[in-house]
This record gives structure tokens, C-alpha cells and sequence, in this order.
């Protein structure tokens, strides 16, 4: 087990920079979530971390040890593919042991090793079959297995759980996290899918366009963003981004935003001199929908909670809730309402706002104003 | 009733069957004729052929001219039969397709798994050497054969055909291999597989098809060859398919159609097995990709 750290790591294909100096830790046995939308860099990272692909410039440690120009089977890592790479030829025993018989570990550790990795993953009885007699599913715990074995410092996952109907995806997700926590290795997992970063990550790393857009807990990241683009692609439904003027209240600072049919709301703003800087100009309002709720919905430890009225639009009952569309700057904005509120569609209704959970950017650099 | 195209091919009907079937009888025979001339004919005695009718099956079926073709007719200046030069064909064909298949399978893997800079110019180059005419390159051949010291042997054809060879086979696997996931090649790295370890344990075990489309190919084309082989052969290393035009166009004596006959297929045999043999494979390669695994 071991700590990963990348210093102002470059890739380039020919003339195009795919990665734009990535500077990213993780602590021995943390689990890493590589997130963006796709060709953000995301697995060029990791190819690069597993030393699949050259780094352009810049370092790459695992542990103490200075990666730079290593073999990927000299990295002490183990990686478990999006298509899962099971050798097709080689029965999901030859699957497993395929690594340890090139580096010459004797038949009867071997044998001992696969015996443990098929009990931790319960693919015992599979163990004679060729990977295209397997499920989506098994095929997974089988690439899963093949990485085990190695007792690596590192795990690299590349997009898992992809290939995955809805319902198992879920349940690998699970128990890749169960396996964390029994094996307490440095996991690096690469997804798309926000939800899995939220729910597996120890931290989470938010890459857009080769460049590294914050790194942090799942909770520092969702409640927390960095810049508008993190703020939007982290949570379902994501950020309510509304366009809004800073304007001077009295005493403080407070937002005016347009709603429906040329009505206006005003929400406090917090006072600070980073604000302040903005005040007579445009800023973005940031609110997640579970921030905006009817007035009973809302969460009552906040102790700032500014109720008005909106004009509702459409509603879109969720089961466990229901979404409420309200025109706001311009845009329509997610209002997540209890699933029995009573809706009275193309009405004003009173809305929660809870200003502790606001966050506020600028709309030219994107960037978060605190 | 769902399926509506179904329904209409079950009811073709009784005359477009009768048709098709015709038409198809029509055909096997045709394409079938020349075979059934030359094994018919070459059970025929001298005096049956001479008799006239070519078609008609041999009156009293002799194998005496087989017998003739394979170790007694006069081929050149001695009276050999074909034996020696099918032999020849032989020792000239395994290892030429061998070398040219297992390099062309290394061409293909590292032109898709080892990319370096300028590989499309060389598999452009290699693609060339496809479509160049085999007389283009006789001349340098036949010098670069001569500084070798290669002139006239079996080796020197073995070396001429590989090298000949290579532009498809090379194309065959790197085609193959292009559609072969490079996560199972980089899932090999990690597991700490060599270069060799990589193309022997994970490539090779897959190209079953791929390698049978090969060999059926190149196998056919070296032992086919006449050019190369009239071009390159000294006395003692004359493949069949010259020996066979020596014994049908000498001009001495009678002409023994059956024995001509006899001999035709005599060195036609070997290709007919290869594809009777592994023509399902070879059928199986060629849709390979096609359907995904």
C-alpha cells in the first residue's frame, strides 16, 4: 500500500495537450474518483499513472518511488479495465494466474492465491470456464480477481462498472467499496458518473479539458465548488446556476433576480470583500435544487432560511420527490419539493430558499466568489 | 403472420424451386466438366483418347498413366515422372509459407500494438509490394540472388516466395489484429508479459482464422507459381509446376494425353487438399469480425 502524488503532470498526443499540469495526491489507502466528462483526460491520466502512455513531463510517485520511465508491471499496480481484458484464450484460472506464472511464482502458490481471491470474490465456481461462457457481471469479478492477486500498491480502475445493466452496477458499486474496506489499498477509479464519485470516493479529482478543476472530498466538492463547471457536473439534477445582479441592501448585500412575467425576488448575499468587489454588477447564483424547497420541506437546523414566492411551471413527481420548475434569470430552475407537497401548476407558490447552502460565482471567469 | 417475408419465401412456389434448382444443376455440371475430362481422360488408354469422343467414361479404366506421370515419364532429359519436382515443391512450399505467415503475423502486431512514428508509410510500402507485377522484379531479384549465393537452390526460391509473400500476409494480420482490443495487450504489460510473451501467449492463441486465411493463401500462390520457379530453379530444384509445362510442351515423340492429364492433377492435388481440408476455416476467417464475440 501506498500514497500516489502527480506533480504538474503534462501529456501531449503530437500537438494536442491533453493534460495541462496536474498536480493530485492520495494518501496511502485513500480512493481516489478521476471524474469528468468524456476526453477531459480522465483515463489518459491513469494510463499514465499505470504507464500505459509516456508522460509528456512532470513526476509520478507511488510511495517513495519515482515512477518516471518504469515498466507498468514494475509500478506495483494492478488494473481493471473498462472492457474488462480477460484473455480470451485462457480459461478465468489462466486469467488469474497469467501474471504470476510470467514472473515465476511456483504452481503451489499459485494455486493458494487463487484459491483466496475466488473466495474473496466468490468465483469459485468459475474458475474452469473461458471468460465468454461468463456474464457481465462474473466477467467483472473475474478482471476484479486478476487484480487481486497481484497485491498491489495501487488499484487502478478504468470505468468498471460501464459495461453494467443499472441494477448490478449498482451492486459492484457496493462491493467494490466493501473490497476498499477489507483490503484498505490506494484505489485511483476513473468514471463518468458522478454518482459513483460521490458514493465510493474518499476524494474526488473533477478534470475538464486536460485541466484538474478541483480535487477534495465528495462533500467539499458538492457543497463546496470551485468554479461553475464543478458546481454543474457534480449532483443529479445538478446546480441551479441563476444570473443575477449584486446590488447594496441596507446594511448588507443582497441578489435581485428576475422570475416569471417581469416580477423580481431579492435574497440576502453574504458581505464580504470579495463581494463586495462584484456589488452594482452580475454574479451567478448557486442553489441545488434540495437547497429550494416548499416552505415545510425545508430543512429547519439551517438558520438561514428566506421563503418567496415563485411561479411554478411544471412539476415532476420523482417518487421519493417531486421537481418543480421555476423560471429564475432567465432559466429554468429545479426546485426539489417533498413528493406529497400540493402543487398548483402556473401559480405562485412560496419557495425555501436555504442561503447556507448558497454559493455565488463570476459569471466572467467562472470562478467561485467567497 | 408476423412475418410477412416468411410467409412469401415458404410460398415461392413449386416452379421457382424447380427453376432455381435447375438452374444451379446447370451450373455445377459446367463448372464440374473440365474436372471430370481431365480424371476421365487420364484413365484412358493412348488409343481410347485418339478414338475421339473426349467426354464419354473410359471404356477400360486403366491407372497405367498415373503411374507414368508420377515416376516414369520423361521429364527434361530424364525419365523421373514428376516424383522429384513434387518433392521439390514440397521442401519449397512448407517453409516459405511458414516464414512468410509467422513474420507477417509479427509485421501485424507490431504495426498495431507497437505503433512508432512512420508505420502507415510502411505498411503503405508493404501494401506496394501487393499489387507490384511479379517481372518488375526479376531482374533484382535475380541479382540479389546471386550476391547471396542463393542462385538455382530450393533456398533461394523458399526466400524469394517469403519475401514475395510478405506484402499479404502482413496485411492479413495487420487488418486482424487492428480489430484486436489493445486493452487485453496492455492488461498483459501490467501482468508483466514481454514482447514475445505478449504476441505468443495473448495474439497467437487468437488468430486461429486468420492464420488458416494465410496459409490456404499463400500456400495456393507459392505452389501455383510458375514465374519465379521457371525464373529461379536450377536443375536439381525445379518445382512442379515447371517440371509439369516441361512434360506437356516437349516436343518430342508422342503427345500421351494421359499422362499430361494425369500429371495436371498430380500437381493440382496439393491445393485441392488444403482447401477441402481447411476451407471452412478459411471461410470462418474471412467473416471473422464480422460478428463480435
Amino acid at each position: 500500500m501506498a500514497s500516489l502524488t502527480t506533480k504538474n503532470l503534462t501529456k501531449s498526443f503530437g500537438t494536442v495537450e491533453v493534460l495541462k499540469g496536474i498536480d493530485l495526491e492520495i494518501d496511502d489507502g485513500g480512493f481516489l474518483v478521476l471524474v469528468g466528462p468524456s476526453g477531459c483526460g480522465k483515463s489518459t491520466l491513469l494510463n499514465c499513472i499505470a504507464g500505459l502512455e509516456k508522460t509528456t513531463s512532470g513526476e509520478i510517485r507511488i510511495g517513495e518511488r519515482n515512477v518516471e520511465g518504469l515498466h507498468p508491471s514494475q509500478r506495483d499496480i494492478a488494473m481493471v479495465f473498462q472492457s474488462y481484458a480477460l484473455y480470451p484464450n485462457m480459461t478465468v484460472r489462466g486469467n488469474i494466474s497469467f501474471g504470476m506464472e510470467i514472473r515465476g511464482i511456483d504452481k503451489a502458490e499459485q494455486e493458494r492465491a487463487i484459491a483466496e481471491v475466488a473466495e474473496i470474490l466468490q468465483i469459485g465456481d468459475l474458475l474452469d470456464r473461458k471468460p465468454m461462457q461468463l456474464s457481465g457481471g462474473q466477467r467483472q469479478r473475474v478482471a476484479m480477481g486478476r487484480a487481486l492477486v497481484r497485491h498491489p500498491q495501487v488499484f487502478l480502475f478504468d470505468e468498471p462498472l460501464s459495461n453494467l445493466d443499472a441494477k448490478l452496477r449498482v451492486d459492484m458499486r457496493t462491493e467494490i467499496k466493501r473490497l476498499h474496506h477489507r483490503l484498505g489499498t490506494t484505489i485511483v477509479y476513473v468514471t463518468h458518473d458522478q454518482i459513483e464519485a460521490l458514493t465510493l470516493a474518499s476524494k474526488i479529482a473533477v478534470l475538464e479539458a486536460g485541466y484538474l478543476q478541483q480535487a477534495g472530498t465528495p462533500d467539499e466538492v458538492y457543497n463546496d465548488p470551485a468554479n461553475m463547471f464543478v458546481a454543474d457536473f457534480m449532483g443529479s439534477p445538478s446546480m441551479n446556476l441563476i444570473e443575477s445582479t449584486l446590488v447594496e441592501a441596507g446594511t448588507g448585500l443582497a441578489i435581485v433576480i428576475s422570475g416569471h412575467g417581469g416580477s423580481e425576488i431579492t435574497l440576502p448575499a453574504p458581505d464580504t470583500p470579495e463581494m463586495r468587489k462584484h456589488v452594482g454588477g452580475p454574479v451567478v447564483f448557486g442553489i441545488r435544487p434540495e437547497a429550494m424547497t416548499d416552505p415545510d420541506g425545508a430543512d429547519r437546523t439551517s438558520p438561514r432560511i428566506e421563503t418567496r414566492d415563485c411561479f411554478i411551471e411544471v412539476s415532476q413527481p420523482a417518487g421519493s420527490d417531486t421537481f418543480a420548475l421555476t423560471p429564475l434569470g432567465g432559466k429554468e430552475c429545479i426546485a426539489r419539493f417533498r413528493a406529497d407537497a400540493r402543487i398548483e401548476l402556473g401559480a405562485f407558490a412560496p419557495v425555501s430558499f436555504n442561503m447556507t447552502k448558497a454559493v455565488f460565482f463570476d459569471p466572467i471567469t467562472t470562478d467561485r466568489i467567497r | 403472420m408476423s412475418h410477412p417475408a416468411q410467409e412469401n419465401a415458404i410460398n415461392a412456389g413449386r416452379l421457382t424451386r424447380i427453376l432455381i434448382y435447375t438452374v444451379l444443376i446447370f451450373f455445377v455440371i459446367y463448372y464440374l466438366l473440365p474436372l471430370w475430362v481431365m480424371v476421365s481422360n487420364s484413365l484412358k488408354t493412348l488409343d481410347e483418347i485418339r478414338g475421339g469422343d473426349m467426354l464419354a467414361p473410359p471404356a477400360d479404366i486403366t491407372f497405367e498413366p498415373w503411374r507414368q506421370a508420377w515416376s516414369q515419364t520423361q521429364i527434361g532429359v530424364e525419365a523421373t515422372g514428376l516424383k522429384p519436382y513434387f518433392l521439390n515443391s514440397i521442401i519449397m512450399v512448407v517453409p516459405a509459407v511458414l516464414l512468410s505467415t509467422l513474420l507477417g503475423a509479427l509485421n501485424g502486431y507490431v504495426m498495431t500494438k507497437w505503433e512508432f512514428p512512420g508505420v502507415n508509410l510502411i505498411f503503405g510500402a508493404m501494401l506496394l509490394a501487393c499489387f507490384i507485377p511479379f517481372q518488375i522484379v526479376l531482374i533484382p531479384m535475380a541479382r540479389i540472388l546471386g550476391m547471396l549465393g542463393l542462385a538455382g537452390t530450393l533456398g533461394g526460391l523458399i526466400m524469394v516466395h517469403t519475401v514475395y509473400g510478405l506484402g499479404f500476409t502482413t496485411l492479413f494480420f495487420r487488418n486482424y489484429y487492428a480489430a484486436f482490443p489493445t486493452e487485453l495487450v496492455r492488461a498483459a504489460q501490467i501482468d508483466g508479459a514481454g514482447f514475445f510473451q505478449v504476441f505468443r501467449r495473448i495474439l497467437l492463441p487468437s488468430s486461429g482464422p486468420i492464420i488458416v486465411v494465410t496459409i490456404i493463401w499463400q500456400f495456393t500462390n507459392v505452389w501455383n507459381d510458375f514465374l519465379f520457379g521457371a525464373s529461379f530453379s536450377g536443375y536439381s530444384s525445379t518445382p512442379i509446376t515447371v517440371a509439369l509445362n516441361n512434360l506437356v510442351n516437349s516436343s518430342t515423340g508422342v503427345k500421351e494425353y494421359n499422362v499430361h492429364f494425369a500429371g495436371a492433377i498430380l500437381a493440382a492435388l496439393p491445393t485441392l487438399v488444403v482447401y477441402i481440408v481447411s476451407g471452412r476455416y478459411f471461410v470462418r476467417g474471412l467473416m471473422a469480425g464480422a460478428v463480435k464475440g
